[in-house]
């Protein structure tokens, strides 16, 4: 089975393809230029060098959401585009998850952090057991002191990753109370071969959705969603 | 080469600048084959506007039903395509990266060539759609809620801006008074409906010039002396006539844009003139410059209401020609949402 991957969900771009239990390509970028621009060009890249035949992949697995709402869209907009063409699937993968999927194999708590500004963060918990990702606390969008809390009922050593642990690494340090530590850089951000495997998993467990019916999942309302919900509550009150 | 006049170019269009989601597929840059249009505006009249965030959520929900649509509708596949084309600017940035990143995928799956379209430069190629005789030279004003410009079409692909608003486009405007008056989103239709009960002459709203530009436009003002008018009203406790305040704002408006266009037909020679964009199907606007082009004795070309709004049928239309000129966009294109219609002289 071979797996097409992207993930464009935060500052990392980052292309894969993996067949069965070998990753054949992968290129990740994690520089200031849009991914509107590299995210395409890289897949060409990958692609000619591994003379991929597009039609020969099962499925396209997208790094789904949360995260930066313009990028998860770039992504899915991408994947949506090559389903239609080629005529495949999509596997939704979520971004946090695939974040944790990093860190496989590890006996410790797994804890990644996505800077989702207004002091809050992408986040959840995750652990393995038998070589299978448990989530302990599904993805979500909350205030940091919010998931250190929930990390220190857990009361035992963790990794934390992702592009809110410089932001939030002094909160770490003065609040968690277990002993943790902070993944290293080739596995602390978003990398799609690990969106490609987690997706692989989902597409076997038969969760892939038809291209026209994908769509990302912000775990956030917008701005204006949000404004005119509160504007209703407080005229209830 | 191969003559390429001799076979049928085939383009898949795709539109997602502002609120609607849209795609057609256009044959050799007038043949509409299908022209499907997804609109939010319901979802927008919520907020009195349109919300950014939500058209994108919105376009990323429909973009592959809209455009397997298009293709069914014209009774074809991708594989019958000659060419991807897409709107990339100017618009909303979140909106604009939709539909790009959708049509480069598309056009990298089935390696078939990739055109980048200015949004006003389809907004005027509406008018090869219904108009077969319609070529290069001629004068187009486009009028939307986002653009007022008015334009020298020198050849395909080749423009001059003659001028555009210093301010508020004149759509925008049409929204703004009609959320004063209270007739809400989208003014456009709104105030085009309310006026056929008011008297145009009622009020004398100004008529802006611009010193320094005589093509230039600027609406602001203009809809400031509404607000003030309104106000006025209030204090001195007068009752407002919803219909006059809306037909002589309309027709503030709508002298503006016709001397403006009669002015440049003058001045240029032309003897074509064209309007489109979403304003162009104010009925008001189109018999006053119908009028006005019979007086000066020019030829007027103004698209159907569907193909006055954003659409993608118009954005196949322009691309036919900047395909057939060679253009070609990388699978780098980017949005660019202040993308400038350039002076190619």
């Amino acid at each position: 089975m071979k797996i097409l991957a992207l993930d464009s969900s935060g500052l990392v771009a980052s292309v894969a393809v993996v067949e069965d239990d070998n990753l054949l390509g992968e290129y990740t970028m994690n520089y200031k230029k849009t991914h509107s621009q590299t995210l395409l060009p890289m897949l060409d890249e990958v692609a000619s060098m591994m003379e991929l035949d597009l039609n020969s992949i099962d499925a396209i697995a997208v790094s789904a959401g949360p995260g930066s709402f313009t990028g998860l869209r770039i992504g899915s907009a991408t994947a949506k585009g090559l389903a239609l063409a080629l005529n495949k699937k999509i596997v939704s993968v979520p971004t946090v998850d695939a974040l944790a999927y990093n860190l496989w194999g590890s006996s410790d708590l797994i804890c990644p952090l996505m800077d989702a500004r207004r002091q809050q963060a992408y986040t959840g918990l995750y652990e393995f057991s038998d070589g299978n990702l448990q989530t302990i606390c599904p993805q979500c969008a909350v205030g940091i002191e919010e998931i250190i809390e929930k990390v220190n009922e857990q009361n035992r050593k963790t990794v934390f990753l992702g592009d809110g642990v410089p932001v939030f690494a002094e909160y770490i340090k003065e609040h968690v109370k277990t002993a943790y530590e902070f993944a290293p850089a080739h596995m602390n951000r978003q990398r799609a071969a690990s969106v490609a495997v987690l997706g692989m998993v989902l597409f076997k467990q038969g969760k892939a959705e038809d291209a026209a019916a994908h769509k990302p999942e912000y775990m956030r309302l917008s701005q204006a969603e949000r404004e005119r919900q509160e504007k209703e509550r407080d005229f209830r009150i | 080469m191969m003559n390429n006049t001799e076979r049928e170019v085939k383009i898949l269009a795709i539109e997602s600048s502002c609120d609607e989601t849209a795609a057609a597929v256009v044959v050799n840059g007038r043949d509409m084959r299908s022209n499907v249009i997804s609109s939010q505006i319901a979802l927008h009249t919520l907020y009195g506007g349109v919300v950014p965030e939500i058209a994108s959520r919105k376009h990323i929900e429909k973009i592959n039903q809209v455009i397997e649509q298009a293709l069914a509708d014209a009774k074809m596949t991708l594989d019958d395509l000659d060419a991807v084309a897409v709107t990339y600017g100017p618009g909303l940035v979140g909106a604009l990266l939709v539909g790009v990143a959708e049509a480069k995928a598309i056009s990298y799956a089935k390696h078939l060539p990739l055109v980048g379209v200015h949004h006003i430069e389809g907004h005027i190629s509406a008018n090869y759609i219904e108009n077969p005789d319609l070529e290069p030279p001629f004068l187009c004003l486009v009028v939307s809620g986002g653009h007022t410009h008015l334009v020298k079409v020198l050849d395909y692909g080749k423009y001059e801006v003659l001028g555009r608003t210093r301010d508020d486009a004149a759509g925008e405007a049409f929204d703004k008074v009609a959320r004063a008056i209270g007739l809400g989103y989208p003014g456009g239709p709104k105030i085009e409906k309310v006026s056929h009960e008011g008297n145009p002459g009622a009020i004398s709203f100004p008529r802006a010039k611009i010193a320094d530009g005589v093509y230039d436009f600027s609406f602001s003002g203009l809809k400031s002396a509404v607000l003030n008018y309104l106000n006025g009203c209030r204090m001195k406790n007068i009752p407002i006539c919803q219909a006059d305040v809306a037909a002589s704002f309309q027709q503030s408006v709508t002298d503006v844009l016709v001397e403006h266009a009669r002015h440049a037909i003058r001045e240029f020679h032309m003897d074509k003139f064209a309007i489109a964009g979403g304003v162009a199907s104010n009925g008001t606007i189109r018999e006053a410059m119908e009028t006005m082009c019979k007086e000066e004795g020019v030829a007027f070309y103004h698209p159907s209401p569907i193909l006055c709004t954003d659409n993608a049928a118009m954005i196949g239309a322009a691309a036919y020609y900047d395909f057939m000129q060679g253009k070609r966009a990388g699978l780098d294109l980017n949005a660019v949402p202040n993308l400038k219609l350039e002076t190619t002289v």
